[in-house]
């Protein structure tokens, strides 16, 4: 029997099991208790686990991502909600010079299991500072795991999986999926990080992506298919670990890739999946590698200019028709 | 304090011979800022200091050969030569990794407090840091936390007057910084940093309050180091005469060694530390010049836990 959740509901049902299951587990951040949050992932945790576990941070996420980096190096699993990605600047040093490198730099006698929990993206006009796509710059700094879930199903299993690791991981929300809903069984298992999914099965192109810009790409694969454009759609979960495995054999089959996300696309993620499936199908590829993703400009407030700026199924579309050479 | 000052300078020996590599930061003039606070703590009581820490790392208890190993870049240094002179670690003495980002460990120190709060352990944790970190937004973020959740922090700000070349009168408002802490309403002291006796009981009071559970205490401790903030450092930014001074007439190893005279304790007595350090420094270096380097292929280990 399918059992339908929002990404919302999904992501605190995983909050609540992950408690329950470890007491270790505490979560900060700002307005995360009585008010719940502002996208409400964790309402009512406060009153169900204590101030002790649900912490209301001041406005100060240098302050409290740094201090999960000394809760988990002294045995705590704490979990940093930044309400923003956008904020991850703001906290830069804590993540990137401190949780990341603690393992490495005292040669294995401390860890940092802590979870940063955020979201990003735009489609809502909430402007340049509110609206950045920024995994690549996670994805450049050895020492952190990163997931991208897309559905429900995978939010509630990569959160469950982020709070089971051993080093710092970010799971990265998207502001417009919260209420997406979609089937989320009960007991539903941790999912291991570096196992993409194949959402859909095609022969003619492979359209790999992550996060929101996923539902751009089934949508798309709908609409080709109308076409007669087979695609084959990956989504990869999480980029740190990368399952290249599954998009190497993809590609070998369709001869053909599209990587779509909405991040920026100048040294973007896609930028590192094409250079891999280019040094890894070379021979097997019948067009170069297209890349779908944001315009290179700040996200723009007015509604026209900011969906000019984004990825859309449409421009999915165009990509994968233009590696099949087809108008 | 004898220790951390000779084992400084054979690291300076061993930098000029091209053994020790990067920027070799000492806190030579300093010793007694850590000989003082290391007195007051416990093996689980926990330490992140910073680049300019062998000797507080050395104080709270760290290996001479895993730190001269370290130095070297050996696979018996404390942190298997991946981590160098600013990051020794020795988690079996409560030292957490040092850090060489300037006010980068005040938010870490927090969280490792509010651990042990919440363990309900009456472990303290002690932060090392300079002057010119409290100009860094993380020192005011943190000890605002610190303050709100009441952690047994022990801030000690070793105010050396000068931010690595610039004299404090040129980067803060302040001339006594401990101001800053009473801003978040933290109990502050300022003490003589060159004198170990008055910063052991500066630290053993703010020890027992956060034993007691009344939270973090900040310590302003007045000192100076007489050598450069590096190695190769010209000096050019601070009279001559004014280190001078503090080498001579204010050094915090004669005069601790001075007062013990007074006391009783005999000049054989002296020497004979002395002569045990010496001991501990030539095994020590010996240790790390005879280690291996690490094997290529641990390059990839440390970096994600198994």
């Amino acid at each position: 029997m399918i059992r339908e959740l929002t990404y919302s509901q999904a992501l605190r049902e995983a909050l609540t099991e992950e408690m329950e299951r470890d007491a270790n587990i505490i979560l900060m951040g700002e307005d995360i208790g009585v008010y719940g949050g502002v996208f409400k992932v964790t309402d009512g945790l406060m009153a169900k686990f204590g101030e002790q576990r649900v912490i209301e941070t001041p406005i100060s996420e240098s302050g409290f991502v740094g201090a999960a980096v000394g809760l988990a190096m002294c045995g705590k699993r704490p979990m940093a909600e930044l309400m923003f990605m956008d904020f991850a600047w703001v906290a830069a040093d804590q993540i990137f010079n401190q949780a990341t490198k603690m393992r490495q730099m005292s040669g294995g006698q401390v860890s940092v299991p802590m979870v940063i929990r955020t979201q990003q993206g735009g489609g809502r006009g909430n402007a340049a500072q509110h609206s950045q796509c920024l995994e690549a710059h996670f994805a450049h700094i050895p020492g952190i795991k990163i997931a991208l879930p897309a559905t429900p199903h995978d939010a509630k299993g990569l959160l469950k999986q982020a709070f089971r690791e051993q080093d710092p991981v970010v799971v990265i929300e998207h502001k417009l999926l919260y209420n997406t809903k979609g089937d989320v069984p009960e007991n539903l298992a941790p999912i291991p990080f570096g196992v993409a999914e194949i959402k859909r099965s095609g022969s003619d192109v492979t359209i790999i992506s992550y996060s929101r810009t996923l539902l751009h790409a089934l949508e798309a694969a709908d609409s080709l298919a109308k076409s007669g454009i087979s695609a084959e759609v990956i989504d990869l979960r999480t980029i740190m670990p990368l399952d290249m495995e599954t998009v190497v054999k993809s590609v070998r089959k369709t001869n053909r890739a599209v990587v779509a996300h909405e991040a920026h696309r100048n040294a973007g993620f896609g930028a590192e999946l094409a250079a891999r499936i280019t040094e890894q199908c070379f021979g097997w590829l019948d067009a170069p590698v297209e890349r779908v993703a944001a315009l290179d400009v700040p996200i723009a407030y007015s509604q026209p200019l900011e969906a000019h700026t984004l990825p859309s199924p449409e421009k999915i579309i165009a990509a994968a028709k233009k590696v099949m050479y087809k108008n | 304090m004898h220790l951390a000052r000779e084992f400084e300078r054979r690291c300076e020996a061993l930098f000029q011979q091209g053994l020790v590599r990067g920027s070799l930061h000492m806190c030579i003039g300093q010793e007694a800022t850590a000989a003082g606070a290391a007195l007051a703590l416990r093996d689980d009581d926990l330490l992140i200091t910073n680049y300019r820490g062998h000797g507080h790392a050395l104080a709270k208890g760290i290996s001479p050969r895993a730190a001269m190993a370290e130095m070297l870049g050996k696979v018996t240094g404390c942190c298997k030569g991946k981590g160098g002179s600013m990051h020794w670690t020795d988690v079996s003495k409560g030292i957490l990794p040092a850090n060489a980002i300037v006010g980068g460990g005040f938010p870490t120190i927090v969280g490792a407090t509010l651990a042990a709060k919440m363990d309900k352990l009456d472990r303290v944790g002690v932060l090392f840091f300079g002057d010119g970190a409290t100009n860094q937004g993380t020192a005011h973020e943190a000890m605002n936390l610190a303050a709100i959740w009441k952690v047994p922090s022990i801030f000690i700000c070793e105010n050396n007057l000068y931010s690595e070349m610039t004299p404090i009168s040129k980067t803060t408002p302040n001339k006594d910084l401990a101001e800053r802490a009473l801003a978040y309403r933290i109990p502050a002291v300022i003490v003589d940093g060159n004198d170990v006796e008055a910063m052991n009981d500066a630290v053993c009071n703010a020890v027992q309050r956060g034993r007691r559970g009344d939270g973090p205490t900040f310590i302003e401790a007045k000192t100076y180091r007489t050598v450069g903030h590096m190695i190769g450092d010209s000096q050019i930014y601070r009279p001559k005469d004014e280190v001078e001074l503090w080498r001579t007439e204010r050094d915090p190893i004669t005069l601790c060694a001075s007062k013990l005279l007074t006391r009783g304790v005999t000049a054989a007595e002296l020497s004979a530390i002395e002569h045990d350090v010496t001991a501990i420094l030539d095994d020590a270096v010996q240790f790390a010049k005879e280690s291996p380097y690490p094997e290529l292929d641990e390059v990839f280990e440390d970096v994600y836990g198994k």
